[in-house]
């Protein structure tokens, strides 16, 4: 048995990923899709690095010591996620710090969700418990990845997010058992995060349509995605007497979730630069790149 | 309640809280990964020394008013830049080696046991500060960063203590913040930090 | 300067790669390593490598595929039934 080539044509390597083959960073990849690549790695290690902001705030407001270190881990987990996604990006060409001044320049981009606020200790249990749980599906379908070092780090990413998940649906059910005010704040943190949730997987492209997926980068369609956080997500919902402010959510007889027609428009306008947090988040990025420069200098030895 | 133990904790409670401002804006992934850890480090250690003290660490962490919390101006500071927060946390980990080492000793086996806890631990934040401190010892940011928090630091010790911390600092003793007087960072930390415990009566679940 | 992780689970278990990072100096390495690594209890060792010293082989000749330094290289059921229905058959 002959070791496995990986083939040096588009049509080829293209057949070869279809296929369920990987590529290790040393092989040769197709232009399009190594452009593709770094793309959208580099988006999802923006994304984490750019999560943390609205959550970091909370940890120093966390109500009781076993609050605050449980959310300071979390944090520390998607700084340690970007860590490594940044690392699988720079090896396949692109710098740390290019990656960064491209973010703080507005040129590259991140997630939909992190560039909204958050406004209260509702936010911090809605954000790990649902937010974190429709990035997971995501995250999960990344572990087939036809490029392999990336699917190798989605490993220790999907086994920490489990945690994450599990913390915040134990804040939520703290506070649904809570007082009738802490109820409240779940219940108006839920209505609020709604919308930029189902905007979360993108829009219902087909997948034999979405590059991502024919390059086998991601492993699964928008909408499968999105179908799957409902039926796993909207029980967990329910069951606890929270209601989702879209009237028209229902599961078929098929087995299939109907729901209001997400605001794409808005999904485009955040995510091109224009969400209410985008610009001072941005700025307070750019603002400790450039005051702490001087420390990397000092630690770097390129 | 033993004035002593109720310093170290107040100190490790605030110096944690001041460390995890860090956590997502540190200069470098790498570092931010591990400063948190610290930061949890020390949060850990307030609360199993308050738990040895009244069995209810939440309570003293949250629930004091502002004159009854018991740290040195030292960990109050807000110190956003990276030169004043690594010179802190070199300066903070000789003086509570000397404080650790001191209640290693102690009369109380409980004390005493808790202490050799915390100082294992405290191991690898001294190797942290330790490998900083190699790094930055001629950078001028970190030198006046130092030389601003020494009066700060040598007030973490009580009187019978500087002589000792400004030997392994290789500084002279100054006159020193005393603890005692809060500055006014304290009280902004303190709202920040109560601000939602504070919303929902005494006694509510989070 | 890249270092390679490689983390080893538990006691007996092989060292794995685990991924790398960005350090001046092993000392660095060390601290940053064990955190990203380590702060769950998740290894019970690590080691740290400079990716330069890491020498990579991964090309190989097999052109007249010797398959019988290898278990596919061997069939034997079609003989191994006829072995054994002459011995049932007594012919031996």
């Amino acid at each position: 048995m002959a070791a496995v080539e990986v083939p040096h044509d588009e049509q080829a390597f293209l057949a070869y990923v279809q296929g369920g083959g990987q590529v290790e960073t040393t092989d040769w990849l197709p232009e399009d899709y190594r452009r593709k690549l770094i793309k959208f790695i580099e988006m999802h290690g923006n994304s984490e690095l750019m999560g943390v902001l609205p959550e970091r705030e909370w940890i120093l407001r966390a109500p009781t010591l076993q609050r605050k270190l449980a959310l300071t881990a979390k944090v520390q987990d998607e700084v340690g996620h970007a860590q490594l996604i940044y690392r699988v990006v720079e090896d396949l060409g692109k710098p740390r710090a290019q990656c960064l001044a491209d973010l703080v320049d507005g040129k590259a981009k991140f997630h939909n969700v992190f560039h909204y606020p958050t406004k209260t200790w509702g936010d911090v249990g809605v954000i790990a418990w649902l937010v974190d749980a429709a990035a997971i599906i995501s995250q999960k379908a990344l572990l087939k990845c036809s490029y392999a070092p990336y699917a190798r780090i989605m490993k220790k990413i999907c086994w920490e997010e489990s945690f994450h998940i599990l913390h915040g649906r134990d804040v939520i059910l703290a506070m649904v058992t809570g007082t009738a005010e802490q109820f409240e704040l779940v219940q108006e943190a839920v209505n609020r995060w709604w919308g930029p949730l189902m905007q979360f997987h993108g829009n219902p492209i087909a997948k034999e349509e979405d590059p991502m997926y024919q390059w086998r980068i991601k492993s699964q369609g928008n909408e499968e995605a999105r179908q799957q956080f409902l039926d796993g997500y909207v029980p967990q919902i329910w069951e606890l007497g929270l209601t989702v402010p879209d009237p028209k959510l229902r599961k078929t007889d098929d087995g299939v979730w109907e729901y209001s027609e997400p605001d794409w428009e808005e999904l485009k306008h955040v995510v091109t630069g224009h969400g209410p947090c985008t610009d001072e988040r941005l700025a307070l990025r750019q603002r400790f790149i450039e005051q702490e420069s001087w420390v990397r200098d000092i630690v770097s030895t390129a | 309640m033993n004035e002593l133990l109720l310093g170290l904790a107040d100190d490790e409670l605030i110096l944690g809280w001041r460390d995890s401002e860090w956590t997502g804006i540190a200069p470098v992934l790498e570092e931010d990964v591990a400063f948190s850890s610290i930061a949890q480090n020390e949060i850990g250690h307030a609360r199993a020394v308050y738990e040895l003290l009244t069995g209810d660490a939440d309570a003293l962490a949250f629930d004091r008013a502002l004159d009854e919390y018991r740290c040195a101006p030292l960990v109050e500071l807000r110190l956003l830049d990276w030169a004043h927060t690594i010179a802190r946390r070199w300066l903070y980990e000789v003086a509570d080696e000397i404080r650790i080492g001191a209640l290693m000793g102690d009369g109380d086996a409980r004390v005493a046991s808790l202490a050799a806890k915390i100082n294992r631990e405290e191991a690898y934040h001294r190797m942290h500060a330790e490998m900083w401190h190699d790094r930055l010892r001629d950078e001028p940011r970190f030198t006046s960063a130092v030389s601003d928090l020494w009066p700060y630091a040598l007030g973490v010790l009580p009187r019978d203590r500087r002589a000792e911390l400004a030997h392994r600092v290789g500084l002279a003793e100054v006159a020193a913040v005393e603890r005692g007087t809060h500055t006014d960072e304290l009280a902004e930390l303190w709202n920040e930090m109560t601000m939602v415990r504070r919303s929902a009566p005494a006694g509510a679940q989070w | 300067m890249i270092w390679e992780i490689f983390r080893q689970e538990r006691k007996g278990q092989p060292f794995e790669s685990a991924g790398s990072v960005d350090a001046p100096d092993a000392e660095f390495a060390e601290a940053w390593a064990r955190e990203q690594y380590g702060r769950r209890g998740e290894s019970v060792a690590l080691w740290l490598i400079p990716r330069d010293a890491i020498h990579t082989v991964d090309k190989w000749a097999d052109e007249f595929e010797l398959k019988y330094r290898r278990v596919d290289g061997y069939s034997i059921k079609a003989r191994l039934k006829e072995a054994r229905e002459r011995a049932s058959a007594g012919t031996r």
